[in-house]
């Protein structure tokens, strides 16, 4: 069997190995030992971008917080977008998904008396962001790869990238993929698939995303039918280090951190985001949410009241009051990476920051279990759209999302793997179109054709023209051309590296595609939201327009390869829309 | 400072070449570069066969490590600038298996991993630990393994090991640490059953404390120290076996 099309079967597959991929292969190990379950990742899992995570995650501990605090701080975070179904369930279950990482070992950092300890975050009115130093996501990563490892009938494909999902009558049957080490592009074939690849930051060309953040599940579901959720909404995060993008965690002003233009002045203030205080307020100033940050530092650049870098206009976030101890107990790695990349120590230098493409709000559209509206398939945390973060997510739920929609969506599929059928016969010649396709076309195609970093770069450099932190109808247009354009001439980049062992141009071919439908689909949803809400500001239509766009707006694939984007109803359970205050 | 430094790479495809030969490039001397960097402008614009692992870029995932120069780094944390005015050799890493260019095959760390038992070994597991309580642990507790759980899986020390380079049974540095890692955690019962794992199949006797793997660490962990204690765990088990009657211990 191994050596035909179809290497092996399983009951449910999990694509990517980060938080919500491991989450959801331990939950379905827990709940059903019986099933078979396998996760295909094209990194090894602990290389996924969880990872790079720093700040924190959210869940409700604190004698003095509530779940309803929660959830009303996350839904106006989302400018009343997110499903609050679907925060309810997340608020509700992030504290004891976060207990069972305690439980697993995850290094959180501790009071004296030995509880866990709660630092604030951006938008939060309380303190509830659970923290391992500044290294969350990596002490999560760590501890979910180290306990999937006590699941031995968990089997892993390791370094393999799937190019396709496999799809008969409506249900998902499989993935072809493709075995970076050998070359070998076979099938495996599965009852349900869960998606768990994470974002597409890729697509711009300044973002804290690392390399693999090239959004390979939203296209994957996208082509197969699954429609993609409020992908008009990318985060950009307000402290990112000039020329790497490289991430200065939240957590560096909800420590104390300030920040301050060329006068030295914490320009924050100027923006409907409070009076500044000596110590950190909660949901005010520096401890706004990232969107309106993000906006106040373009302003800040239309006043000529930002510093010149070499690699454009800056601010600087200023920790010198802290203190070397605090920094170096609550914020090491802010430190380490600041000496490493930047050359300079925090603890006596201004840090210098731009806003830097950090997250997308959008993705495969999901319900509250994962599941997407195509049979069989599911998705969890940044791939996908539940919606709990709305126009705007808020810094530190992104991490509990991916356990506690990892987890749901892993149940899900256990249970509708359990009831499935067996596997239609066609789904094998499929997967041999598929394999073709990829052997023929393009291992077998040789160099001189287009240039694949070329079209990457001019793809970024369209997005962020066109998708940047203010927008317009007639650039959104412009950027959409572009596209078309760089969608026919992706037909013909040339594979110099026709070799099948570890071949990364081709692996950039196919992400490069990848990152052209996503791309397509977020200016697609940004043309049609006439309005200003959370992430998504025109500057042509400034205001928010609840009469026409309280709504969630869907990307579908039509049978010609354009993209049609339709409507689905925000859902309100408590917390009617209102207006988003901070600081007053 | 030049304007310009030659890299020379290690090249090795297993379809065409019998052997790794070296390939020169001149890749731009700019202060922010790093050695990762100068590859990704050969992979862009010089030479798109070039294969090689990489993605965060902030030290962090582990994936690029590569000898530069002869030591082991993490490619996206060595600057270009500290290795002018060159020629900057860049060797897939030292110790294992060349699947391709720079890129090694670790699935001999891969499999040995879970035999340490990387996980919290405790009589309550979650399951029976009532849902809304978490271990109380204090901060110097946590501090008592925090070193041991910053291991990102580089494989800097594996390359760097001398004992591992002769002896591919040794169970090597990261996964001892890691052990010990879990050992020192005080929510964790499991250190009898990784003693036993690490005694057999030479575990830590093989290591003949040269220190090369905590010299090389990226993250500042300490692997050399947890092996000596692994050493001196298992000779207090053999004194006990002298001593105590069976079932004393």
């Amino acid at each position: 069997m191994s050596d035909g099309v179809i290497r092996a079967a399983h009951d449910v597959l999990i694509v990517g190995g980060g938080g919500a991929g491991l989450r959801a292969a331990i939950a379905i190990a827990e709940v059903d030992p019986r099933l078979d379950v396998a996760v295909v990742s094209k990194v090894y899992p602990m290389r996924s971008h969880t990872v790079s995570a720093e700040g924190g995650a959210a869940g409700v501990i604190a004698a003095d917080d509530s779940l309803d605090e929660h959830c009303y701080d996350t839904v106006s975070g989302s400018d009343w977008l997110g499903d609050q179904d679907a925060v309810e369930a997340f608020v509700r279950e992030a504290p004891e998904e976060l207990l069972r990482l305690e439980h697993w070992g995850c290094p959180w950092s501790r009071r004296p008396d030995g509880r866990v300890a709660v630092r604030a975050f951006g938008g939060m009115k309380k303190k509830r962001t659970w923290f391992a130093a500044d290294k969350t996501g990596f002490h999560m990563l760590h501890t979910l790869f180290q306990t999937s490892l006590k699941h031995g009938e968990v089997t892993r494909y390791d370094e393999e990238f799937v190019t396709r999902l496999l799809v008969d009558d409506g249900r998902v049957h499989g993935v072809v993929a493709i075995g970076l080490l050998t070359g070998r592009i076979q099938a495996l074939t599965a009852k349900a698939v869960v998606l768990g690849t994470g974002g597409c930051g890729k697509v711009f060309p300044f973002t804290t995303n690392a390399n693999i953040n090239t959004g390979d599940g939203m296209a994957l579901a996208y082509r197969a039918g699954a429609p993609l959720k409020d992908m008009e909404f990318v985060q950009y995060h307000p402290t990112g280090l000039p020329f790497t993008g490289i991430l200065i965690t939240e957590a560096a002003r909800a420590e104390g951190g300030w920040l301050i233009n060329k006068d030295g002045y914490r320009y924050l203030q100027d923006y409907d985001l409070g009076r500044p205080t000596p110590t950190p307020e909660l949901r005010s100033m520096e401890l706004g949410p990232r969107d309106r940050l993000s906006q106040a530092f373009v302003h800040e650049v239309e006043k000529g009241r930002t510093v010149d870098s070499p690699y454009g206009p800056i601010v600087h976030l200023d920790l010198r009051h802290l203190g070397a101890k605090l920094i170096d107990t609550k914020l090491p790695f802010v430190r380490e990476l600041c000496l490493k990349y930047e050359r300079i120590d925090p603890v006596h230098e201004l840090i210098p920051v731009r806003p830097v493409v950090h997250y997308m709000m959008g993705g495969v559209s999901t319900d509250i279990d994962g599941a997407t509206p195509l049979a069989g398939l599911y998705a969890a945390g940044e791939t996908a759209c539940v919606s709990i973060n709305g126009a705007n997510r808020l810094g530190s739920n992104s991490l509990p999302e991916c356990l506690v929609f990892g987890a749901r969506a892993g149940r899900a599929a256990a249970e509708y793997a359990s009831a499935a059928g067996r596997t239609p016969a066609v789904v094998e010649a499929q997967a041999g179109d598929e394999v073709r396709r990829l052997e023929q076309d393009l291992l077998g195609r040789g160099p001189g054709g287009e240039s694949i970093a070329a079209l990457r770069d001019q793809m970024q450099a369209a997005m962020e023209e066109a998708a940047g932190i203010f927008r317009t109808g007639p650039t959104m247009a412009k950027g959409a051309d572009t596209l078309a354009e760089l969608q026919e001439r992706v037909g013909n980049v040339g594979l110099a590296d026709t070799s099948r062992s570890f071949n990364t141009e081709l692996l950039a071919a196919l992400e490069l595609a990848n990152m052209l439908d996503i791309s397509e689909c977020i200016l697609q949803s940004g043309l049609q939201r006439e309005e200003s809400r959370g992430a998504h500001q025109r500057t042509d239509f400034p205001a928010r327009d609840d009469e026409r766009f309280l709504t969630h707006l869907l990307v579908h694939r039509e049978s010609d390869g354009t993209a049609r984007v339709d409507r689905s109803p925000v859902t309100i359970t408590r917390w009617p829309p209102g207006e988003r205050v901070y600081g007053r | 400072m030049a304007d310009s430094i030659r890299l020379r790479v290690s090249r090795y495809r297993p379809d065409t070449d019998p052997e790794p030969h070296w390939q020169e490039y001149d890749v731009p001397l700019r202060k922010e570069w790093t050695v990762l960097d100068g590859l990704n402008h050969v992979k862009n614009e010089v030479d798109t066969t070039l294969s090689f692992r990489w993605s965060c870029r902030m030290g962090i995932c582990g994936s690029c490590g590569m000898n530069v120069d002869g030591e082991p780094r993490l490619t996206c944390a060595t600057f270009l600038s500290d290795h002018a005015p060159g020629p900057v050799t860049v060797e897939p890493l030292a110790n294992f298996p060349v699947v391709r260019d720079l890129v090694v095959d670790l699935s001999d760390f891969m499999a040995k991993l879970p035999r340490v038992k990387p996980w919290i070994i405790h009589p309550d597991d979650h399951r029976t630990v009532e849902p809304d309580v978490e271990y109380l642990q204090t901060p110097e507790q946590l501090d008592a393994y925090k070193q041991f759980s910053m291991c990102i899986n580089c494989m800097l020390c594996y390359a760097a090991c001398p004992v591992y380079g002769l002896d591919p049974e040794f169970i090597g540095p990261a996964a001892i640490a890691l052990a010990e890692r879990y050992d020192l955690d005080s929510r964790d019962r499991g250190e009898r059953e990784r003693l036993d794992v690490l005694v057999e199949h030479d575990g830590v006797y093989g290591c003949t404390f040269v220190g090369e793997c905590t010299r090389v660490c990226p993250k500042h962990v300490d692997p050399a120290a947890a092996i000596q204690r692994y050493k001196l765990k298992a000779a207090m088990e053999t004194v006990k076996a002298f001593l105590l009657p069976r079932g004393a211990r």
